[in-house]
């Protein structure tokens, strides 16, 4: 079976509308997804039907917003393959997922010397945390260095990660070079060292099928707008080991077991790491959203986007003058680029002028930017939704910038 | 959306021969700003002597739009007092905020105004001023 992406389309109310009289071309889904009517009426339906905050309440409302809450989380556990519920912690997002780690596991297990290893590829939200956990710790943080088309080699894994590493943190995909790193293999690499595996899924979990215990990673964080569910929900996993053994970073409402005026006890995983009202709504959001990528199939996704990006690739490397970043050959449907010396700020806008919605800047990537010797770059992200016609578009007003900015 | 509203020749003409683009030996004060979100930088000299503005010049990465607006400021501020070169500044984020301005003293300037229907792009536009006025008040 094979995706239907025209007949996907007509799923997501936002992408039938016309920006400038053209039809919408959305190609900055790795930035943010747009939603299917499944996922906005399970919130309309929640809310009209179910709202009350969750483990609190004895009233049915409470009750239902509670079961809708924690089903949502079991429906994460089986999504990604973590062995229990108590594993997944619902967050605001990646970001937040990953400070988590540092904030907590970090703090408690990263000393003077120690040393945390990650590459230039990095998101902004998966360097900071750990380049900021190494200046307090007086931690050393090491690099990956990339291959030139930016691929990891694991020879240079296995030179950097030592015995004194005590994490490695890496994305599973890049979102600006499309590189699908070898999670599983670098996993094993650092546990030989003693070292946790953290994951940056933002840009995996909504295109491939994930299986957080297949990978063996002790810490795997994603986010839900970029899978078709609402902004403001995320989640991290972790290994119940750890998770049990780690101190909450935030204090309130929810996470507590027993309170006194001088100290206090926190409840069990995975409340505990979830002090406040949770982003309830968002987690049923979240849950209508792995239905839906469930009834498509993630494998179909993967084997969709993989096409197209290839398709796209070849289209694009037609475009003299166009220069295409990472390697040729692309598994993922990231195409960063850069037209001719024309600034990507002015290609995104001429393209906005035709319908054409993409993404120009630094992508919250500035080490790989310097890497790339670009100061900014270009980049159409695709989704199941889209379609050839919508690489054909993007090609042609290409062409047309070239011709305008000429 | 009409583009040449935002992609106006003077601005084209700009951004392809940008003014004043290099850097002085000495005897300049630099100001270096960034556009976080987009990744565009600027570094702006201004020899100032007296309350005169007597020279500037940048260097930078940006858009046509920023690298533009920065070479028009770099002419029209050169040779103004201090005082001016502010009253410009202000006119300036005046014409971004919406308002009608005249510039008779620099009529480039007007070409800018199309930026106002991208509001995206306002920021682009702004980043050499902001500079400008960055360095004018750590003179003052």
């Amino acid at each position: 079976m094979s995706i239907h992406a025209e007949e996907l389309k007509k799923q997501f109310p936002i992408l039938q509308q016309e920006i400038n009289g053209h039809p919408l071309v959305y190609l900055d889904s790795a930035a943010s997804s747009q939603k299917p009517m499944v996922v906005i009426e399970a919130l309309k339906h929640y809310y009209e039907w179910d709202n009350a905050n969750v483990h609190r309440g004895v009233h049915t409302l409470g009750s239902r917003a509670t079961d809708a809450y924690e089903n949502a989380r079991e429906k994460v556990a089986r999504f990604i393959g973590a062995a229990r519920r108590e594993e997944i912690i619902f967050t605001r997002g990646t970001t937040t997922s990953l400070n988590l780690v540092a904030s907590s596991y970090g703090a408690a297990n990263v000393g003077e010397g120690d040393e945390i290893v990650i590459t230039p590829m990095e998101h902004h939200s998966n360097l900071i945390p750990w380049q900021q956990l190494a200046l307090k710790k007086k931690a050393v943080l090491k690099y990956i260095p990339l291959q030139p088309d930016g691929h990891i080699d694991l020879a240079d894994a296995e030179k950097t990660i030592t015995p004194k590493t005590k994490i490695v943190a890496t994305a599973y995909v890049s979102n600006v070079l499309g590189v699908v790193n070898p999670i599983k293999e670098l996993a094993a690499i650092a546990h030989r060292n003693g070292a946790v595996m953290v994951v940056d899924g933002a840009q995996s979990t909504p295109h491939m099928k994930v299986d957080v215990q297949e990978l063996d990673v002790d810490f795997y964080a994603f986010s839900g707008h970029k899978m078709c569910a609402p902004t403001g929900i995320g989640v991290l996993y972790g290994k119940k080991q750890l998770l049990e053994a780690m101190e909450p970073i935030e204090y309130g409402g929810e996470m507590i077991d027993d309170v006194g005026l001088y100290e206090s006890s926190w409840k069990e995983l995975p409340w505990k790491f979830e002090g406040g009202t949770p982003i309830i709504s968002g987690a049923v959001g979240l849950a209508a959203a792995i239905d839906f990528l469930e009834g498509i199939g993630l494998e179909e996704i993967h084997r969709h986007e993989a096409k197209l990006a290839t398709y796209a690739m070849n289209r694009l490397s037609e475009i003299e003058g166009l220069t295409l970043y990472g390697p040729r050959e692309r598994e993922v449907g990231l195409i960063t680029f850069n037209l001719l010396d024309i600034h990507p700020h002015d290609v995104a806008t001429v393209l906005d002028a035709s319908g054409i919605a993409i993404r120009a800047g630094h992508h919250c990537c500035q080490p790989l930017m310097r890497w790339l010797e670009a100061s900014a770059t270009a980049r159409a992200s695709l989704y199941l939704y889209n379609t050839e016609q919508d690489i054909d578009r993007l090609a042609e007003a290409l062409i047309q910038t070239k011709e305008y900015f000429g | 959306m009409q583009l040449d509203d935002l992609y106006r020749r003077v601005i084209m003409d700009h951004y392809k021969n940008p003014r004043n683009r290099g850097k002085f030996e000495e005897g300049a004060l630099t100001v270096d700003l960034n556009n976080p979100t987009c990744g565009d930088r600027i570094s702006l000299q201004l020899i100032v002597e007296g309350d005169v503005v007597k020279d500037a010049r940048f260097t930078g990465e940006g858009c046509s739009i920023s690298m533009s607006s920065a070479s028009m400021m770099t002419e029209a501020v050169k040779g103004r007092t201090i005082e001016d070169a502010m009253e410009l500044a202000g006119r300036f984020s005046r014409l971004m905020m919406g308002e009608t301005v005249e510039f008779d003293d620099y009529e480039d300037l007007e070409a800018l105004s199309g930026v106002r229907k991208f509001p995206a792009r306002i920021k682009c536009a702004t980043l050499a001023w902001n500079a400008l006025k960055k360095g004018i008040q750590a003179e003052i």
